[in-house]
């Protein structure tokens, strides 16, 4: 391989690494090769694991990523972690580049007494279980609770909610996983609280999200006139930095305020400037009760309205929480770490040495591993395409690192060695005909395989039958 | 988004300089970094004034170049506006193009951690804003391609 040539690594599958691969495919000088790396059998992330199942065309976007794996430059080996079947050592003996793009898993905290008890449950894990993601399925989730609260009011506490709350007919009819309908359709829930410590000029949730909610035919949608109502604070702001967004959310909000219930079978409420304080209850009965504080806003030196707490309390008889106030970053082994900011140290793409704030040339990030979980699928684009220039760039400028080989084979028998099972694209295509196939016969979009073995296996049966 | 996504892609660290140090050391900081503004701060990292190419031009213009010997604590804008990492950008955005500044110190429980510039917050907004403009156009796009196919 001349230096007219690069070979790239791409760490996960998410739209962000489908973005950089894509950018990089297009270039000439030096042009490049794409391996990608992902921990799953199965391509795409958070499309797959995140997006709801009940939100079909927004996993479209998959159909354009799928063209990027099409390209003779790009090899896909599924299954395999970084950090366990692949080191940073190995990786650099192959590639003169490697792009992390490995997103961000796991929960926040709120830092509250009781935030451990029994039903107390993060987001991020209700969410990977009810999409069928392996390393969640075996989870268990209480259904049994007739009144929950859900703290955060960002697009995926809606989405919490909405699955909570839907009729199972409905997602039956989705690519939701069978063992997670089967626990929905058992569900006892009647109501869900949906918190926001904030008012309802500064909810996160976007306009589309809380407008579907209104539109479901079995919920009722309530808000509490108080809390509907704009301060004063936040309604001088919207007229001096008004915003579309935020005023249609704010308009639908009040009005749903003014409505009275109709007796729908099941109760969305939304409830604003409340934070929970403290989660009440035992290790033998679980969460019993949120202990919550009724908050004021004040604002900060810059103008950003923040929650305050002030010396009202209430206690909401709510037994199951989801908290859904955001994603965080694990570190990866061997690569620098941003712990206040929970993401990759970097300087707009490119890793930097913690030691010198440098740039390590040849250590890439992009998507909710350099900017923090935030954003929605596009947004990764423009982010994925700053990375892929500078790699570019420092390619150009002759400053990555020349590797021992780069020679497809010894690297495929390489990561064959380290994992014998290894998914490539053509095994991944076998999954999604026989997903989409087994969804036909149900009037599904898809019906996933939900363990890995069960994906290895279908994987080698259709091997064999093929011959 | 808030300010912490737009400091998460900048390293880590701000350059400073003490509220003693000449003009003529800060400009020097400015131009080896090459950057526009340094933060000053205080044997306890409190951030105690913001030092721009602009005060080096207002100083300048009043005394000529002996406004390079002073110390900077008379020549910075004392007292600047700071963000916490909590700020939405939005409201950073609005801030910084009312006011006119370039530059916003960012901190959190009173220590200094960072610093934001106008052009970091103009392309972490314009990067969202075409980011939801991708997926908006795809859907758009998708929508009259089954209206081809259905007629
Ligand atoms: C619940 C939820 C719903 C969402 N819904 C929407 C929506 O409806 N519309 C929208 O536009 N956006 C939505 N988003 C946002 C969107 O999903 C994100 O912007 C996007 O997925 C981030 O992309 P990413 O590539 O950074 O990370 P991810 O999509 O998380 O991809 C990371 C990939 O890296 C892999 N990986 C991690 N560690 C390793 C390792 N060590 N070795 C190998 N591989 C590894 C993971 O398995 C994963 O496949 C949603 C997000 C969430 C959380
Ligand atoms: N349909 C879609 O397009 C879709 C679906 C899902 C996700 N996404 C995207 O994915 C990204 C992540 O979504 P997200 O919902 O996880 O994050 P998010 O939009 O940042 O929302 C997090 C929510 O949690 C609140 N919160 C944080 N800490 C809290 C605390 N300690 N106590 C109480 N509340 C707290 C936040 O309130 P404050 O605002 O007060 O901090 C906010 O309301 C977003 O960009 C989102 O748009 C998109």
């Amino acid at each position: 391989m001349s230096t007219r040539q690069i070979r790239v690594a791409i760490i996960g599958s998410g739209p962000s690494a489908f973005y950089a691969a894509g950018h990089l495919l297009l270039q000439s000088e030096p042009e490049v090769w794409v391996d990608m790396y992902e921990h799953l059998p199965t391509p795409f992330g958070l499309v797959r694991y995140g997006v709801a199942p009940d939100h079909q065309k927004i996993k479209n976007v998959t159909r354009v990523f799928s063209k990027t794996a099409q390209h003779p430059r790009f090899r896909f080996f599924g299954n395999v972690t970084y950090g366990k079947e692949m080191t940073l050592a190995d990786l650099k003996r192959f590639y003169h580049a490697i792009v992390f793009a490995t997103g961000a898993s796991v929960d926040r905290k709120m830092g509250i007494p009781g935030e451990d008890l029994p039903r107390s449950y993060a987001a991020t894990e209700f969410v990977a279980w009810y999409n069928g993601h392996p390393d969640y399925a075996h989870l268990s989730f209480d259904l049994e609770q007739e009144r929950i609260a859900v703290v955060g009011v960002g697009n995926v506490a809606v989405d919490v909610s909405r699955i909570l709350l839907k009729d199972p007919d409905e997602l039956a009819k989705t690519d939701i996983a069978d063992y997670a309908l089967e626990a929905l359709r058992k569900s006892k829930v009647r109501e869900v609280y949906l918190l926001g410590r904030r008012g309802p000029a500064q909810a996160k949730f976007t306009y589309p999200e809380i407008r579907e909610l209104t539109s479901l035919p079995n919920i009722d949608v309530i808000v509490p006139p108080e809390e509907a109502e704009l301060d004063p604070l936040s309604r001088k702001q919207l007229e001096e930095n008004p915003d579309k967004d935020v005023e249609a959310k704010v308009e639908l909000i009040q009005q749903l305020a003014q409505k009275s219930p109709e007796g729908k079978p099941r109760r969305l409420v939304l409830r604003f400037l409340v934070s929970p304080t403290e989660l009440l209850g035992n290790e033998g009965r679980g969460v019993q009760t949120v202990k919550l504080v009724h908050n004021e806003l004040y604002a900060t030196d810059a103008g950003t309205l923040r929650p305050r707490p002030t010396d009202r309390y209430e206690d909401l008889p709510a037994t199951e929480v989801y908290r859904a106030i955001g994603y965080r970053g694990v570190p990866l082994p061997d690569v620098p770490f941003h712990e206040r900011w929970g993401v990759i140290l970097n300087a707009d793409g490119r890793v930097l040495d913690p030691k010198t704030n440098q740039p390590l040339y040849g250590l890439y990030c992009t998507g909710w591993i350099k900017r923090g979980a935030q954003g929605v699928i596009g947004t990764n684009k423009p982010d994925a395409v700053a990375t892929s220039e500078h790699l570019i760039e420092d390619a150009r400028a002759g400053r990555l690192p020349l590797p021992e080989t780069t020679d497809p084979t010894v690297i495929e028998q390489f990561v064959r060695e380290r994992q014998p099972n290894v998914v490539s694209w053509e095994d991944w295509l076998i999954l999604d005909r026989l997903e989409v196939e087994r969804g036909k016969a149900q009037g599904r979009p898809r019906v996933k395989f939900t363990s890995v073995e069960e994906m290895l296996e279908a994987i080698r049966r259709e091997k064999m039958a093929a011959g | 988004m808030t300010v912490r996504n737009v400091l998460s892609t900048k390293g880590f660290g701000v350059v400073t300089v003490h509220p003693d140090t000449s003009v003529l050391d800060a400009v020097r900081t400015l131009a080896e970094h090459n950057i526009g503004a340094v933060v000053v701060v205080d044997e306890r990292e409190h951030v105690v004034g913001i030092f721009t190419e602009r005060d080096l031009v207002r100083q300048c213009a009043a005394r000529g170049a002996e406004a390079l010997q002073l110390p900077v604590r008379e020549a910075m804008t004392p007292d600047p506006v700071t963000a916490l990492p909590q700020d939405d950008l939005r409201i950073i955005a609005h801030l910084m193009v009312e006011r006119h500044f370039r530059h916003i110190p960012v901190v959190e429980d009173d220590h200094l951690i960072g610093i934001l510039s106008i052009r970091d917050v103009l392309q972490a907004q314009r990067d969202q804003y075409l980011g939801e403009l991708d997926t908006l156009q795809r859907r758009l796009m998708e929508r009259f391609e089954w209206r081809r196919r259905d007629s």
